[in-house]
């Protein structure tokens, strides 16, 4: 076992677990006068166990969100020391990249990290158009915006959904998947697939949105906050979530930033850094929204920041649909996205950039870029090294999930194997990011 | 992103602090600056940049692997340095030989290089010392080779078409 | 307490006769025939034994990637709801679960656990292959997958799409059903008169006449 680095937020042995309020209750009760004493019952004394026990909470179980393996050492229950092993669902996406062209890439791309994965395909399309020097038409920005916002709320409710679930709450994931299916029924109108659309092309998107599209859109907008309120009217001041939300897996601010932690999980420990207000992209600063934050940095800050991110995200998407420009929805240059269908009929030069297109796809000139975003779990970038060939040399996406992963064993150490349990499902990995 | 000035005065910054060898080119291309630097000076450039510079960058948003085959020296490695406070981007990148491709490591700087370099070391060969726990970290920990390489091949199964059906061993066979 | 019992008789029919006055009510005859034959059920073992087995799949909570959020999506959404089919109950231990949902990439880091949990369930099983990443290698036909589960499983049924639609995964479970009733549903070989169309795979064939591609 290496030697982590001393970390100053993590309890450091003044806050040991054994000893925290909630098993101050776990005292006699005499039936006769119902009084408290103060001594535990005999035999029950709370030393911890000197012998530690590591033991493998395996790639298939059902509180690892997907196929993560850790070897958790323990001493009694409580955690002192965790080691991640990942690679069970490494694909090799980045390696196939290489092999498609550009476009075709998109597809590859947008499999990695699944829960979000019109973001995948944004910060790629991103980067091959910086590569590019394409403008993406204003109409073209704002319907990224709003499928990827949507899709950032159609995230945050699974995480919500088996989140609760790791801890108890069921019902949480029945509500959770309801909405979800809403959203995921407006992606359907919209392009023809539930999830993995490939929507976002590069200079824009693939089609323009139907008609009736932007009216059941409001309609979901009408009736999402009321839901959002259900969800917080069950859970924010449940008393078994408070016990074992309330400051569980605490990690301090300045350890998040070394440890190069983004998204929600730092702006719990109260640092405002968000991508879309930080350095905008794709006109989200024509949008007014609020970035929460939270203070003490833990799990049920992190549950308190993202359910409030879906607040925003619906005053996002309602700000988009009104201001939603006409326009074209790709860019215009035949050279990179494909004509409209009907000049192919007329125009000799449509026919040809269609073949073009398809059979070689566009050469991006020699270059490197690195573009980030903000997606659900922290700062997805997209590192494209282009060698001016028709196909990719490179493409690496900097996964959140990765990044947030190391912070795993701080949160971990020191606290009960139950809130180690809780700090996995608020740390939300999804480890299709994690091993692409 | 430091604009292409900006760029040089860094180069130049880090030039004076570390020494004239360090920094072995800098370049901006497409809104994005990026200072190369030789592979043994790897540290103490990150080190001054972190610490040391005038503008200092913070967090080490991404460390990351590419090869560059077929310009030598072939591998690289870079790393997305970012300032919070200035909202600021800076690429650093080493490149190093397949024969001798050695880095020193930065986790003690920025801790979060740790699964970052694991991930560099198992997809291209890339090793780094100093590092506390060098080992695969995608790959079975006893795979051979490294996957990224662009000479290693990509594998998988031939697809099958009625040209070819009867020609490829099936599973039967 | 003391049990009397009737001399034991090796006359058949004096036996018969006294059921009959046993179960005689009011009827007579055809009456009585009838009678029996609405309170009866009379089938084999075996088909009793499969439409308890179909009805009651326990499907063991195995999700890999992508398309582990449709089979989520099939067991817990209130739309697609996998309780009707009686597959409600999820289990995670592989010794309590009868159906084995490969949803997602099939790693070769992944493929020995998978292959260990599947021998650790308890027959009979059976394993449903979802999406394409289980079934071929999909779209990542590379150094990293497997090319398909069934080449260190016995899959049953292969649900394709990438990822399957959620109820595209309940008609691949009630094709299962079928199958678990020996009644397996041939689909559209039935409908347009086709069989002898599936694929061959290096067995000789019983019916002599279906010929193999290299005949």
């Amino acid at each position: 076992m290496t030697d982590r680095p001393a970390n100053g937020g993590a309890d450091g042995g003044e806050h040991d677990p054994l000893t925290v309020p909630y098993r101050d209750r776990e005292k006699s009760i005499t039936v006769g006068t119902l009084e408290r004493t103060d001594e535990p019952l005999s035999g029950t004394e709370l030393a911890p166990e000197t012998e530690l026990l590591t033991i493998n909470l395996g790639p298939h179980h059902p509180a690892t969100h997907g196929v993560l393996r850790l070897l958790c050492t323990l001493e009694g229950e409580v955690v002192r020391d965790i080691h991640p092993i990942i690679g069970y669902v490494h694909t090799g996406i980045e390696k196939s990249c290489e092999d498609q062209e550009y476009w075709k890439a998109i597809t590859f791309v947008e499999r990695m990290d699944y829960l979000s994965y019109y973001f995948n395909a944004m910060a790629y399309c991103m980067s091959v158009e910086r590569l590019l020097g394409e403008e993406v038409p204003p109409r073209a920005q704002y319907l990224r915006v709003i499928h990827l916002e949507l899709n950032r709320i159609a995230s945050h409710l699974f995480w919500l959904g088996t989140a609760a679930l790791d801890i108890g709450a069921i019902t949480m994931l029945w509500w959770g998947l309801r909405e979800r299916d809403l959203i995921l029924d407006l992606f359907e109108m919209s392009s023809g697939q539930r999830l993995h659309t490939r929507f976002f092309q590069v200079g824009g998107v693939f089609e323009d949105i139907p008609p009736g599209w932007e009216a059941k859109c409001r309609s979901f907008l009408a009736e999402m906050p009321s839901r959002i309120d259900q969800y917080e009217a069950l859970l924010d001041r449940n008393e078994i979530w408070l016990q074992r939300m309330k400051g569980t897996g605490i990690v301090s601010r300045e350890r998040m930033l070394e440890l190069g932690v983004t998204g929600p999980l730092l702006r719990a420990t109260g640092e405002p850094w968000d991508l879309r207000k930080a350095t905008p992209y794709s006109s989200y600063d024509h949008f007014d929204f609020k970035v929460p934050v939270g203070t003490v940095g833990d799990n049920y800050d992190r549950y308190r920041v993202r359910l409030a991110e879906m607040r925003e995200s619906l005053k996002i998407v309602e700000q988009a649909l009104d201001g939603l420009p006409e326009g074209p929805y790709i860019t215009t240059n035949r050279k990179v996205a494909l004509p409209p269908r009907h000049e192919l009929a007329t125009s000799m030069e449509a026919l040809i950039h269609h073949f073009k297109l398809v059979t070689e796809g566009f050469r991006v000139p020699p270059g490197e870029v690195y573009t980030p975003i903000e997606s659900p779990r922290g700062e997805l970038g997209c590192f494209v090294l282009a060698d001016g060939s028709s196909k990719p040399s490179r493409v690496h996406m900097r996964d959140p999930s990765f990044t947030n992963l190391q912070s795993l064993a701080d949160m971990g150490r020191g606290s009960l194997l139950a809130d180690f349990i809780a700090c996995i499902a608020m740390l939300d990995p999804i480890l299709g990011g994690i091993d692409r | 992103m430091p604009d292409a000035t900006g760029l040089e005065l860094v180069a130049q910054r880090v030039r004076d602090a570390v020494g004239d060898d360090a920094v072995v080119g800098a370049h901006h291309a497409y809104d994005r600056a990026s200072l190369e630097v030789a592979p043994a000076r790897v540290h103490e450039v990150l080190t001054h940049l972190r610490d040391a510079d005038e503008e200092p960058y913070g967090v080490l948003a991404s460390l990351h692997g590419c090869d560059y085959l077929p310009s030598e020296p072939r591998l690289g490695v870079h790393y997305e340095l970012l300032s919070m406070q200035r909202r600021e981007r800076l690429n650093v990148k080493t490149r190093v030989t397949v024969e001798d491709p050695h880095v020193p490591t930065v986790t003690d700087l920025f801790p979060t290089a740790d699964f970052h370099e694991r991930e560099v070391y198992d997809f291209f060969g890339v090793v780094f010392d100093g590092h506390p726990d060098m080992r695969r970290i995608l790959m079975p920990e006893d795979y051979e080779g490294h996957p990224q390489r662009r000479d290693f091949p990509m594998g998988g199964e031939p697809v099958l078409f009625t040209f070819n059906e009867h020609k490829l061993p099936r599973w039967y066979d | 307490m003391e049990v009397t019992r009737s001399k034991p008789t090796d006359d058949f029919r004096v036996k018969q006769l006294r059921a009959q006055q046993m179960l005689r009510g009011d009827l007579e005859g055809d009456d009585l025939q009838e009678y029996v034959e609405e309170r009866l059920l009379l089938t084999k073992f075996e088909d009793a034994q499969n439409w308890a087995r179909r009805n009651a799949i326990w499907p063991l909570g195995f999700g890999l990637a992508c398309c582990a959020i449709e089979m989520i999506t099939v067991i817990g959404s209130p739309r697609n709801d996998l309780s009707r089919f009686g597959a409600e109950v999820i289990r995670f231990s592989p010794r309590q679960a009868d159906m084995l949902i490969l949803s997602g990439r099939v790693s070769i880091k992944m493929a020995p656990v998978i292959r260990r949990i599947y021998d650790q369930m308890l027959e009979p099983k059976w394993v449903i292959s979802m999406g394409a990443c289980a079934s071929s290698a999909g779209m990542f036909n590379n150094y990293a997958l497997v090319a398909g589960a069934d080449k260190f499983l016995p899959i049953d049924v292969y649900v394709p799409g990438c990822p399957p639609r959620p109820e595209a995964l309940m008609y691949g479970i009630i094709k299962l059903q079928d199958k678990i009733t020996n009644a397996p549903n041939l689909g559209w070989r039935e409908r347009y008169h086709s069989h002898g169309t599936e694929e061959y795979d290096g067995r000789p064939k019983a019916d002599s006449q279906t010929a193999g591609p290299d005949a």
